[in-house]
């Protein structure tokens, strides 16, 4: 911090304001292990019943949280490696390659990147019941990759627009194929934005709540976040430390990503910026 | 190897850039493509390693035509002006990358590698990455990943723009002393005059697309082929004034330069004449008046540029000396076999 810039007042204020937050994690967390006493919010009693959807038997007509759990992830990590590897060689086209169309596509992508997507979600339905991967984890993952794809195309060609060219030439001229020249001497140049492609890809599709619960609505393919609607939209026993100990565990994979990943992460902001 | 450009045309979209360039290099021999940026230098260059197409005309490496062919098959070292090292790769697998490609074992990579980091002088280099190399070894590192595949023909693209003054003058010679040592063809681009005439064997000063002059460096500075030529090479540049011939004297205001016998016969009416700093000064008698309007010191030499009473300008390099003053008045000769007389449209009398 340099002279002229006091820190502390800023801290200050950045406390208070984040104060409201903090609490309500704190609880989240602390409202798992205890029970209060009825008409008290203060915890009383440590508790672990409220993890017990980890162990148990579901009860019938739900699913288990594993299996839940493995859907999940599932769909998150094909999602984020489909939208990844065709991000990979669609950006380089289309920073690299001069065909018929071009600026068409690139016109297209932030058309799509920013188009609400939600109101394609009857399109889609239509489409899916019609394939037939209506109510399958693979119409999701699908049309998730589809909808991430713009996002992803256009922060690569962002990552592979600040290769200069003449590492290709060299490439070239060394004798190296087009493909050889991508693979070992580009792909290396833009493997920060890979690396943070992937991880955002990824956390976007464990966090995707919209889109499993409209197309995919069965228990088959249910992931957390429908998993999590379902109990709370239960009438007939509510049970909010059960919510809250499903959140935490919803919540603990992107938390342990974000903080073993955030320097990667940052990288999309650092290098995707150049259109 | 020699290398024949012949009739080479390049359109950019319906731009024509370069229409009907011929141009044939010796083998063994280092050509310098010379020329103000958009001459179209680097289109000749580009085309000749096959990163452009040619829109007509032909491309011999001795007896194979290679027009047609793509830059992976024509065999050509390339040094980038900013280097292209590949900055994920140390210094040996730079150098290594195109003998990997061709799939040699790697007893036979290490041993070329090995070799051509002694001729390049960074044999201490090999295990560093690019970054971790000043501007004079990075291109020491091109250099040697552009010739370890034994190329027909080396082409080097503004290779010294991007140092500093000291390594130029070091890194001018030691390209020089590499490209004798290994033999190899080679195209120097670039648009600096005294990088062409230091290091080439012979120069094709180029301008809108066209191969004003072809020649060795010493004939090309002491016999242009017009005003553009004369212009472009020499530093301090050389100064033109307009003259009129009278009996045996150039005319210029009130001053008169003796027309050299050589040129006699061919000159009459008005002229333009190209005196080079190194000719004009107090060594040379006296003849020329005026005032001096702007004074630089280089150190070893004195730069004047001495106005005339109608105004044009003469400059004059000098050992340094007595320093004159803006605005001393001074009465200077003109060495006139060394004068050179233009048409007043810039051809060479």
């Amino acid at each position: 911090m340099n002279a002229n810039f006091k820190s502390w007042p800023v801290i200050a204020i950045l406390s208070l304001v984040s104060l409201p937050l903090l609490i309500m994690f704190v609880f989240q967390i602390v409202d798992t292990f205890t029970n209060p006493y009825p008409g008290s919010i203060w915890p009383q009693m440590f508790t672990i019943e409220h993890w017990r959807f980890l162990w148990e038997e579901p009860a019938t007509g739900r699913s288990s949280i594993w299996a839940v759990t493995w859907n999940t992830f599932v769909f998150a990590s094909t999602t984020a490696v489909a939208v990844t590897s065709i991000s990979l060689t669609a950006a380089y086209a289309l920073s690299r390659l001069n065909f018929p169309a071009r600026r068409f596509f690139l016109a297209g992508l932030i058309v799509l990147h920013a188009f609400p997507t939600i109101t394609l979600i009857i399109a889609i339905f239509l489409i899916l019941q019609f394939l037939g991967l209506y109510n399958s984890l693979m119409g999701v993952i699908l049309v998730k990759a589809a909808l991430e794809l713009p996002f992803g195309i256009w922060i690569m060609k962002g990552f592979y627009d600040t290769v200069p060219w003449e590492i290709e030439m060299a490439g070239v001229q060394d004798g190296a194929s087009r493909f050889t020249v991508w693979w070992k001497l580009v792909l290396p140049q833009v493997q920060p934005g890979l690396a943070a492609l992937l991880i955002f890809s990824f956390l976007s599709g464990w966090s995707e709540f919209v889109l499993p619960l409209v197309l995919a609505p069965g228990n088959d393919a249910q992931v957390l976040s429908t998993y999590l609607s379902a109990l709370i939209l239960d009438d007939a026993k509510p049970d909010f430390n059960l919510f809250k100990s499903v959140g935490l565990f919803y919540a603990i994979p992107v938390i342990v990503i974000y903080l073993v990943f955030q320097k990667k992460l940052m990288n999309i902001y650092g290098g995707g910026s150049k259109g | 190897m020699q290398l024949r450009l012949e009739n080479f045309t390049k359109k950019f979209d319906n731009l024509t850039v370069i229409d009907q360039l011929n141009l044939t290099v010796e083998s063994g021999e280092m050509m310098a493509l010379l020329g103000p940026s958009g001459c179209g230098k680097s289109t000749t260059l580009f085309t000749i390693c096959g990163i452009h197409r040619m829109n007509g005309g032909t491309l011999h490496f001795g007896d194979r035509d290679v027009s047609n062919l793509p830059s992976q098959q024509r065999n050509v070292g390339v040094v980038f002006q900013n280097y292209a090292l590949y900055p994920h790769m140390n210094i040996r697998d730079n150098i290594a990358f195109p003998l990997r490609v061709q799939k040699l074992d790697n007893a036979t990579i290490a041993k070329k590698v090995a070799e051509i980091a002694e001729l390049v002088h960074i044999p201490e280099l090999l295990d560093r990455k690019p970054a971790q190399l000043s501007g004079g070894q990075q291109q020491r590192v091109a250099l040697a990943r552009a010739l370890v595949r034994k190329p027909d023909v080396l082409l080097l693209d503004e290779p010294l723009a991007n140092l500093d003054a000291k390594l130029r003058l070091e890194m001018r010679s030691e390209i020089r002393r590499i490209q004798l040592e290994t033999g190899i063809t080679a195209i120097l681009v670039t648009h600096d005059q005294v990088e062409a005439m230091s290091m080439c064997d012979r120069i094709a000063l180029m301008k809108g697309g066209k191969i004003v002059q072809l020649s060795e460096p010493d004939q090309m500075y002491n016999d242009p082929v017009d005003t553009f030529v004369a212009g472009f090479l020499g530093n301090p540049p050389i100064s033109f004034l307009d003259a009129q011939v009278n009996a045996d004297v150039f005319q210029v205001g009130p001053s008169q330069i003796t027309i050299a016998d050589s040129l006699r016969a061919k000159v009459n009416g008005a002229v333009k004449l190209g005196i080079r700093p190194e000719y004009f000064g107090p060594q040379f008698g006296t003849g020329i008046t005026g005032k001096i309007s702007f004074v630089e010191t280089q150190g070893r030499e004195d730069l004047y540029n001495v106005t005339l009473p109608d105004g044009s300008v003469l400059r004059s390099i000098q050992a340094a000396g007595p320093r004159l003053k803006l605005g001393d008045s001074v009465n200077w000769g003109i060495s006139h076999d060394h004068a050179l007389a233009f048409t007043p449209d810039g051809a060479r009398i």
